[in-house]
């Protein structure tokens, strides 16, 4: 139990508060002292008082850094952001039809996607948890829409099983569920679980485990129509003379087993991918433009650091042009929020403590690979019934993820077509881009038939290769041990990103950690 | 059809600034989720390490940098880049779960022998790679 400043227990405040309020002021203090909420978000910030002539300089106009520089601006700090890229947004990126990249080793590609359609090489789900995200939309006019991650008839698929036929996820969801629902009922039926199980309760058991598998009065999961429901018929329901369906053939629990293909079952269950989520309309860099359109005249582009130095009360940043590497000038300031990436901020000559150097040295940033393919036709949804959601499979792509967008539409549409971490996606990172696509080609046909006779053009993304972050989220070597230390100032300089977060790679983690800096440095000059 | 697809392919993307030489031969690659399975020292590296050092070891420059191996001095004790590829360092990620000793042994030999580098002393074992873990 922990006590507020006047002695008053966090519960019975929640109780008077409840008495004198109602259920929904009660839920708002909830959320407020943290009970109720799963994000660490504690509402919008309203900073007040900052003290005349505060400067503050900001590294990096990525979501963390534009996040600081809106709410230290709006506080009444004079805030300027440094940012290498001719534009804002970092990670939360998306690449469309008429965008040039340019990677590392100057491999450059010229997106040739139709109008409308686009590829997020970074983030590119928003959960529905993730509330500073949310808000942050919401108040900047982000239009979102829903993202859809289950989809019951996209498929799982292994090389290995059922002959490398992939296989509907509500067949292999329904078989599992089922033949799992199956053995435990007859079990508890034979009073098998006669110690674990009352026996009022063992009768209810056996009820909601037919009902939840599936399964006939015999409680036997078997071909027929209770399995069909949910599975799907080998002739489907329809009407007229021909309308009677025929039940489908259920897989046995063997073939399921040995299938692996439960390895994906419960993907969607995670908490972050939980139904509902979102993606902004258009592409994830939406949300970057509205943080872009509050705070872009705060930001200076181009800017390469090439110097952090902190002398008196004062921090320092020398950069020079990310174009031509000459020009180098200096911005100074009382304080900074460095948003840079570890990878790339171990590489700048900076003064910051022991400590938060060796930390700062000990990150590398994970490696994982995106590739968008545009199909002349949307042929996954024309012939094969899927709308949105994720198909995922043991080949080196990993996963196929149809667009959540524009469906029922004519003409080309763009399937994210790989997303592998680990070896995978170091080797990936290893081609050049042509050859990434060859590869991506090869395996994805071994889902979709169509992909070579559908192919019109593809981009990708290997995140070891982006120029600005040298990898895709901070690794820590040992964050039990180095986590806190990273969240503290150093000089005058406090560190911001999804690397200081416990929501790493997630745009939320990014903007909850600047916040905090936020907050924090805000205490830290207003009680000087 | 891969190969005609490869054509067809090359009137969509652009030519890289930086060709790779020829088409790199990917048979060994991509067999397992977690592992590297390529064994000689020239595939290791380009299946892995040319991602970033790039495929002439060159390296690589942008708001951060990847240091080119080629003519690089700093090879010339061997212990260093085998340290460096079990454990990492700043943006090095750490590749020891991604390599065996062997693959470690094969593909230092291969950086310290390629790219104008010239060190065949102290060549790299998968003994010392095992006690370096």
């Amino acid at each position: 139990m922990s006590f507020n400043p006047e002695g008053v227990t966090r519960r019975s405040f929640l109780g008077m508060v409840g008495a004198v309020a109602g259920a929904a002021a009660m839920y708002s203090a909830m959320s407020t002292m943290g009970f109720a909420s799963q994000s660490n978000w504690r509402g919008r910030l309203n900073l007040q008082g900052a003290p005349d002539n505060t400067n503050i300089l900001i590294l990096g106009a990525g979501l963390a850094g534009m996040t600081a520089a809106f709410e230290l601006r709006n506080a009444g700090y004079n805030v300027k952001l440094l940012e290498y890229r001719d534009k804002a947004g970092g990670r939360c990126w998306t690449l469309r039809g008429g965008d040039s990249y340019t990677e590392l080793g100057g491999f450059t590609q010229h997106i040739d996607f139709a109008e409308g359609n686009y590829l997020n090489p970074g983030p590119w789900r928003i959960p529905s948890d993730h509330f500073a995200v949310l808000d942050y939309c919401k108040r900047f006019g982000v239009k979102l829409e829903p993202f859809i991650q289950v989809n019951y008839n996209a498929y799982l698929h292994d090389s290995e099983a059922f002959d490398g036929q992939p296989q509907r996820f509500k067949e292999v969801a329904t078989d599992f569920r089922g033949h799992v629902a199956e053995l435990l009922a007859k079990v508890v039926d034979q009073q098998g679980l006669d110690e674990a199980v009352s026996v009022e309760d063992a009768e209810k058991l056996v009820a909601a485990l037919k009902r939840y598998g599936a399964l006939n009065d015999n409680l036997d999961y078997v071909t027929g129509s209770e399995s069909s429901t949910f599975r799907g018929w080998s002739h489907p329901e329809g009407g007229g003379v021909d309308g009677k369906p025929e039940p489908s053939q259920v897989n046995s629990l063997s073939e399921i087993l040995n299938s692996t293909l439960w390895r994906n079952l419960t993907t969607g269950d995670n908490l972050h991918m939980q139904s509902t989520i979102f993606q902004p309309v258009g592409g994830m860099d939406m949300i970057a433009k509205g943080f872009e359109e509050q705070v872009g005249e705060l930001i200076t582009y181009n800017a390469k650091v090439t110097r952090i130095h902190h002398e008196g009360d004062q921090v320092t940043a020398s950069w020079i042009s990310a174009d031509s590497g000459s020009n180098e000038q200096t911005e100074t300031a009382d304080y900074c929020i460095c948003t840079i990436p570890f990878s790339v901020l171990s590489q700048i000559d900076h003064d910051f403590s022991p400590r938060m150097s060796k930390i700062i040295d000990s990150m590398p940033y994970a490696s994982a690979f995106k590739a968008g393919i545009e199909f002349k036709r949307r042929f996954w949804e024309e012939d094969e019934h899927i709308y949105g959601g994720i198909s995922y499979t043991n080949l080196p792509i990993t996963l196929i993820s149809y667009p959540p967008y524009n469906m029922f539409s004519d003409g080309p549409g763009v399937l994210l077509a790989a997303y592998p971490w680990g070896a995978y996606a170091y080797q990936f990172n290893a081609l050049s881009p042509e050859e990434r696509i060859d590869k991506v080609m090869e395996y994805g046909s071994q889902i979709h038939p169509q992909y070579y006779d559908e192919f019109k053009t593809g981009a990708s993304v290997a995140w070891h290769r982006v120029p600005w972050t040298l990898g895709c989220y901070g690794l820590w070597q040992d964050r039990e041990a180095d986590y806190q230390d990273a969240t503290a100032m150093d000089g005058r300089t406090l560190m911001a990103g999804e690397h200081i977060s416990y929501l790493p790679a997630w745009m939320e983690g990014a903007v909850l950690s600047a916040l905090d800096a936020v907050e924090r440095l805000h205490t830290t000059i207003t009680e000087i | 059809m891969k190969m005609l697809f490869t054509s067809m392919a090359a009137l969509f993307l652009t030519i890289p600034a930086i060709a790779q030489e020829t088409s790199i031969d990917t048979t060994t690659w991509f067999d397992n989720p977690s592992t590297l399975t390529q064994t000689d020292g020239a595939s290791i590296y380009a299946g892995v390490c040319a991602g970033c050092h790039m495929p002439n070891g060159q390296g690589a420059k942008g708001a951060g940098e990847y240091p080119a191996l080629a003519n690089n001095p700093s090879l010339m004790a061997t212990a260093y880049p085998i340290s460096l590829v079990i454990h990492g360092h700043k943006a090095m990620p750490p590749l020891g779960g991604l390599l065996d000793d062997e693959q470690v042994a094969s593909v230092v030999n291969f950086i310290r022998t390629n790219f104008g580098n010239n060190y065949t002393d102290n060549e790299a074992r998968a003994e010392l790679v095992k006690n370096m873990r």
